[in-house]
């Protein structure tokens, strides 16, 4: 009788993440019955009913990959990093919440403080006169309620607990995912530990659909809705700020495939520690100006560089938070 | 205790790491709180430097360079001015005081005007107290 190869234990969570990360894993389609051949799901809060509890119940290192998506918010999402760091045995830090810090992560141009002032008491549509706030914990007759602690910074996975590996994206390429699983199920040679997988090592650009010319000096930046897209020469030459310089390949330029100057979702190329300040240099060496006054007319156009530059990034970067 | 602000500076090799050398070999006296590295280019300078810098303790950080139309490599300085204005924009939506960043052409004959730009910019930096960012850094919170 054929020996039946035991399945792999498979685990998705989403932290603070949109959704989009898990939708990507269901993107797979039809494939999804290759998937479940190959792998038993035991635990997916988007599409399963199981419970934090099963989780802790598992033995450790129980679940052989666990895809880990959505950035580390509040004290529920560190404990379940905690958590699924114990119980499985090779973690991924699935698209770029996880990896970098991805949009969630734009909060931290704001303290905590700031978030909950606006939040609850500021907002248009609020009306809160007591200023009243949420509380980690509540007395009630029947004992204490407790909701999770909002951090101040928000962390990309890997502040908080060691990760295998980094799968980028907002959200993953679903056949991306597919080669890094078939790999994983096939027994094939993984890459060494904290590779990113599933991309590129080379830039957007290297490989860009787009027609590009030896003329790359512009004198003004426009915002895309400023501009009529030619639709078939590099978004940079014309004026319009695209991250594909600074940004790691693998997407397949979903974003350039639909007229849009890529945003820089896979982070940055590798050995990189810094997205932000490499794209800031590939923009200062585009800008046709030498005199400071018309320099600073051209740089006035790029509206909100930390925001543009970091869009998926500042919890990684170098300065990862606003100084308060 | 008094503060003793932390500066680095960035010298390019031709003409303000000369200019700092003279300033030395003249026994100017300046303000001892500068930590001068030497880049070949004052366009070598990458952002990243800067930003590292800081996060690692200075209280400012002053770039210098040939003047416009002097670079030993033609365009370096004006890709380093670009670069200036740029992170200027940028660490003020830090939250980090743009005073704390200069940029300064000195040629290799300005040794004086070295030593008077240390002493103003440490003045500069003093005033500002020291820079909050190694330690917002270091609390996760």
């Amino acid at each position: 009788m054929k020996e039946q190869k035991p399945k792999l234990k498979l685990a998705v969570y989403w932290a603070a993440a949109c959704g989009g990360c898990c939708v990507s894993v269901l993107d797979v389609h039809e494939k999804l019955f290759d998937v479940v051949a190959a792998a038993d799901l035991v635990f997916w809060p988007i599409a399963l009913d199981f419970k934090y509890k099963d989780v802790e119940d598992m033995p450790d290192g129980h679940i052989d990959v666990t895809l880990f998506n959505g950035a580390i918010r509040n004290s529920e999402n560190e404990y379940m990093a905690k958590l699924l760091r114990k119980k499985t045995k090779i973690l991924v830090a699935y698209g770029s919440c996880a990896h970098l810090g991805g949009i969630p992560g734009l909060a931290n141009f704001f303290t905590g403080e700031e978030i909950f002032k606006r939040v609850y008491e500021e907002s248009e549509s609020t009306i809160n006169p007591e200023k009243i706030r949420p509380q980690h914990k509540y007395e009630v007759p029947e004992g204490t309620l407790e909701i999770p602690v909002f951090f101040n910074d928000v962390r990309p996975l890997d502040r908080v607990v060691d990760v295998d590996y980094y799968l980028p994206g907002c959200p993953p390429q679903t056949e991306r995912l597919l080669e890094v699983f078939l790999a994983i199920v096939t027994g094939a040679e993984l890459p060494p530990k904290g590779s990113v997988v599933g991309a590129g090592i080379k830039a957007q650009c290297d490989d860009c659909i787009r027609k590009k010319t030896e003329n790359k000096l512009i004198k003004k930046f426009y915002r895309p809705w400023e501009i009529i897209d030619d639709g078939e020469s590099c978004f940079m030459e014309q004026g319009v700020l695209c991250m594909g310089p600074a940004t790691r390949s693998g997407c397949g330029y979903r974003c350039i495939k639909g007229n849009a100057p890529c945003r820089g979702c896979y982070g940055p190329t590798a050995d990189v520690i810094d997205p932000g300040t490499k794209m800031m240099s590939a923009i200062a060496s585009i800008i046709d100006a030498k005199d400071p006054d018309e320099l600073e007319k051209i740089i006035s156009d790029v509206v909100d560089p930390a925001g543009t530059f970091y869009r998926f990034s500042l919890p990684s970067a170098i300065i990862r938070r606003k100084l308060s | 205790m008094e503060f003793k602000p932390k500066v680095i500076a960035f010298l390019c090799n031709w003409c303000s790491y000369t200019g700092a050398d003279l300033a030395g070999t003249a026994r100017l006296k300046y303000k001892p709180n500068v930590r001068a590295i030497r880049v070949m280019c004052s366009g070598r300078i990458e952002p990243t430097f800067v930003l590292r810098a800081f996060r690692k303790g200075a209280d400012g950080v002053l770039i210098c360079g040939c003047h416009p139309g002097d670079c030993h490599y033609q365009e370096g300085n004006y890709r380093c001015l670009r670069r200036y204005h740029l992170l200027q924009k940028y660490i003020q939506q830090m939250g980090i005081e743009t005073e704390r960043l200069k940029l300064e052409w000195i040629s290799a004959s300005e040794g004086k005007q070295y030593a008077d730009l240390i002493d103003s910019f440490t003045e500069t930096i003093t005033e500002l107290g020291p820079c909050k960012i190694k330690e917002t850094m270091e609390n996760l919170t």
